[in-house]
């Protein structure tokens, strides 16, 4: 049987074979060039299932467990599933529009008229490429998530099923929040969602997407991509809050691109699956475009989160700045690599990455693999990595006053976190991260 | 009623190395008792170990309040039994604000049941309390907003040490050696603070090797630790003429605790 490791795979796993994909093509509706599209990354993806996977990229990562035949694509959501019982940001606000899905298929998608009559277009994938054809076929997967990037570029292309699409036409602002929830409610089931947005120049919009499990039972399997384009002038705040089960494996090709004085704020949280190995780019490809990624991750237990993030600076007076901050604890592990990439015409660029580490027990352990690679000679590229441990004075400190043990050790983990919360603009994201930390530092349980 | 806090024989081992030897003392709600002594004679031991620091290890003898013993109890349950220490070394805890450490840590002794994760006193409240507290010691409200003792002055995290005992409003506090390190501007302030808000309410144990803390807060009470003990109580006329002479005559009139403390400076000095 085959296994998605370092080595190439013999055959394809079961649920993903050709025979698999013509029945899976047959039973989507949906327009002719994305049909092709899906056949040409289906070829990349038995080409690269032959092939070795990347050493370099995947030596630190545990993939050697993954069992991609345990896995299958389903028609259907669960019956009977209410998301409404997921602790997440849903229940914390009312949004302008929502979209839903559970187990790959939409369960739910709504705009207000208001933002309709804007142009603004909000809604699940399928059913936007079939309405909207001509609007995302330049658009939807061209630009910023590739099928032959590698494997799971390719296995996503292939099989994509879900995902949302978020559209704002030239100079129109959304102001309140859109969001976005993607649930796995079923056991062994696989989710293969792709999110789409596109800012036409001037376009202002904020969109809050999480993911989660039904329960902390189901095996999962996420295979996903996030495509972000903002145009000229344009500002977008994009938030993923990765909050499957433990029992979860994710694999995500994310890209924004951002043209001339756009800007992209980008936020990140990993909090669930047992292992995500993520890939996260940001293109700045026009003068004065600026993106800032702000990461959160909190890893327990035995999870692997492994983010692989690149900035590339494609055009002159650009600027770039990530900011990750880890929090592990029992024998988890969290991976960053990062990279600048500074092209030769991209003068004046300023770009800057850092990843903070807490460790709060001594079986945890941080990789923080800072990079550059400059070709302008007239830059400012700076990068850091820190890890520290909780230190013990700081804690008897906190005691002596009055608090619990876990409470000094809570107020310590904020505080690590703070700096970086400090840059998320949404409310509703903080009180949920902030929420999110104190799960896992087994409060409120 | 005032409470007594009452130390009986009390024995203390770090890595299992005895440092105080049978130490008695006694102090009520609302005395001010002065601890000297020479480097190395136990003070800030004492201090810790009243303040419950895990590393110190009570290997006999008691430690309590009102007839109820603190030994078996960690330093949160003594912070709200009432038990306050002033860090010598205040620590830093980057990106955590003094208003919102201060009102978990008076919630806490002002509700000693409360359980991690329930209501904090109400913010409104506990404001007003902080800023008219920082009034009285002459900070900044902006101090309020700065992450614990993160880029302070000296002056500045002692100053902290004292408003959150002024909040805190301990039954019994311990300064260890709070006037260290600072100028003489800095020491009156703290001096200041101090004698203004340790009222009736609090007993104070005043480490220190300098005189200035006490003229503001005259002890009636100095006692003198030698070797792991208390070797000698007096009044402030005590604290004054070891200030001007040293602790040569205490080691006259104290002998053996001269010789083991000579003994343990050559072992300290032969391991080092």
């Amino acid at each position: 049987m085959s296994t998605v490791t370092v080595n190439s795979a013999p055959s394809l796993p079961s649920g993903f074979t050709s025979d698999d994909f013509e029945v899976f093509l047959q039973s989507r509706v949906e327009p002719v060039w994305v049909t092709q599209r899906r056949r040409v990354a289906f070829e990349l993806f038995q080409a690269k299932s032959a092939e070795e996977l990347d050493p370099e990229e995947w030596k630190r990562i545990p993939a050697r467990a993954f069992r991609p035949e345990k896995f299958s694509l389903t028609g259907k959501a669960a019956i009977g599933f209410d998301t409404a019982q997921l602790p997440l940001m849903q229940n914390r606000a009312e949004f302008e529009g929502a979209v839903v899905h559970v187990d790959g298929s939409a369960t739910e998608s709504r705009l207000t008229e208001q933002l309709a009559a804007k142009g603004v277009i909000f809604g699940d994938l399928a059913t936007v490429l079939c309405q909207q054809a001509d609007l995302l076929e330049p658009h939807f997967a061209t630009k910023a998530v590739l099928p032959d990037t590698d494997r799971f570029a390719a296995w996503h292309g292939a099989f994509w099923t879900g995902g949302t699409v978020l559209f704002v036409p030239k100079g129109v602002q959304v102001d309140a929040p859109l969001y976005s929830l993607v649930a796995l409610a079923q056991d062994g089931v696989a989710d293969f969602s792709h999110t789409l947005v596109i800012l036409e120049d001037g376009a202002e919009a904020t969109l809050l997407e999480e993911t989660a499990s039904g329960s902390p039972d189901i095996a999962g399997l996420h295979v996903g991509a996030v495509e972000l384009l903002v145009g000229k002038e344009a500002r977008l705040r994009y938030v993923q809050l990765q909050n499957w089960n433990q029992k979860s494996w994710h694999f995500a090709h994310q890209c924004g691109r951002v043209e001339g004085n756009g800007s992209l704020q980008w936020t990140v949280g990993g909090l669930g699956s047992k292992l995500a190995h993520i890939h996260q780019d940001v293109h700045l490809d026009g003068r004065g475009a600026e993106a800032q990624v702000n990461g959160v991750t909190f890893a327990k237990d035995r999870q692997c989160l492994s983010y692989y993030t690149q900035q590339t600076h494609n055009a002159p007076d650009t600027r770039s700045d990530l900011l990750y901050k880890d929090v592990l604890t029992d024998e988890s592990r969290v991976i960053w690599r990062g990279m600048i990439k500074v092209e030769p015409e991209a003068q004046k660029t300023d770009g800057y990455q850092r990843n903070d580490s807490l460790l709060l027990s001594p079986t945890s352990r941080c990789d923080a693999i800072p990079g550059l690679e400059i070709e302008a000679d007239d830059v400012r590229c700076t990068h850091g990595a820190t890890a520290g441990r909780v230190d013990v004075d700081q804690i008897f400190y906190a005691m002596c006053r009055g608090l619990t043990e876990h409470e000094a050790m809570h107020i310590i983990v904020q505080g690590f976190l703070q700096t970086v919360t400090d840059r998320i603009p949404v409310e509703l994201v903080r009180e949920t991260l902030d929420k999110a930390v104190e799960v896992k530092l087994g409060i409120g349980e | 009623m005032s409470s007594i806090l009452k130390i009986t024989d009390l024995h203390i081992a770090v890595d299992g190395k005895p440092i105080l030897k049978g130490v008695n003392l006694e102090v009520k709600q609302g005395e001010i008792h002065a601890l000297m002594g020479p480097n190395g004679s136990g003070k800030s031991t004492l201090a810790y170990a009243l303040a419950g620091h895990p590393k110190y290890e009570i290997t006999g003898g008691d430690i309590e309040i009102d007839g109820a013993s603190l030994n078996e109890l960690d330093a949160n349950e003594r912070a709200r039994l009432g038990m306050f220490l002033a860090f010598q070394y205040p620590v830093t805890i980057p990106g955590v604000r003094v208003a919102d450490f201060l009102r978990h840590a008076v919630t806490n002794r002002r509700d000693p049941d409360r359980k991690e994760g329930e209501n904090l006193m109400p913010m409104r409240e506990f404001r007003q309390e902080l800023r008219g507290r920082m009034n009285e010691l002459g900070m900044d409200p902006e101090f309020a907003r700065r992450y614990l003792n993160d880029g302070f002055s000296g002056g500045e995290k002692k100053r902290m040490e004292i408003l959150q005992m002024a909040m805190l409003k301990p039954k019994f506090a311990i300064l260890d050696e709070t006037d260290s390190g600072l100028d003489s501007d800095a020491v009156k302030v703290v001096s200041e603070g101090l004698s203004s808000l340790a009222g009736p309410e609090t007993g104070v144990l005043i480490i220190t090797h300098h005189e200035r803390l006490l003229e503001f807060n005259r002890p009636q009470f100095t006692h003198v630790m030698l070797a792991g003990r208390i070797v000698e109580t007096g009044d402030a006329s005590l604290a004054h003429e070891l200030h001007a002479n040293g602790y040569t005559t205490v080691r006259e009139r104290h002998p053996a605790e001269a010789a083991e403390e000579q003994a343990e400076r050559e072992e300290t000095l032969a391991t080092v």
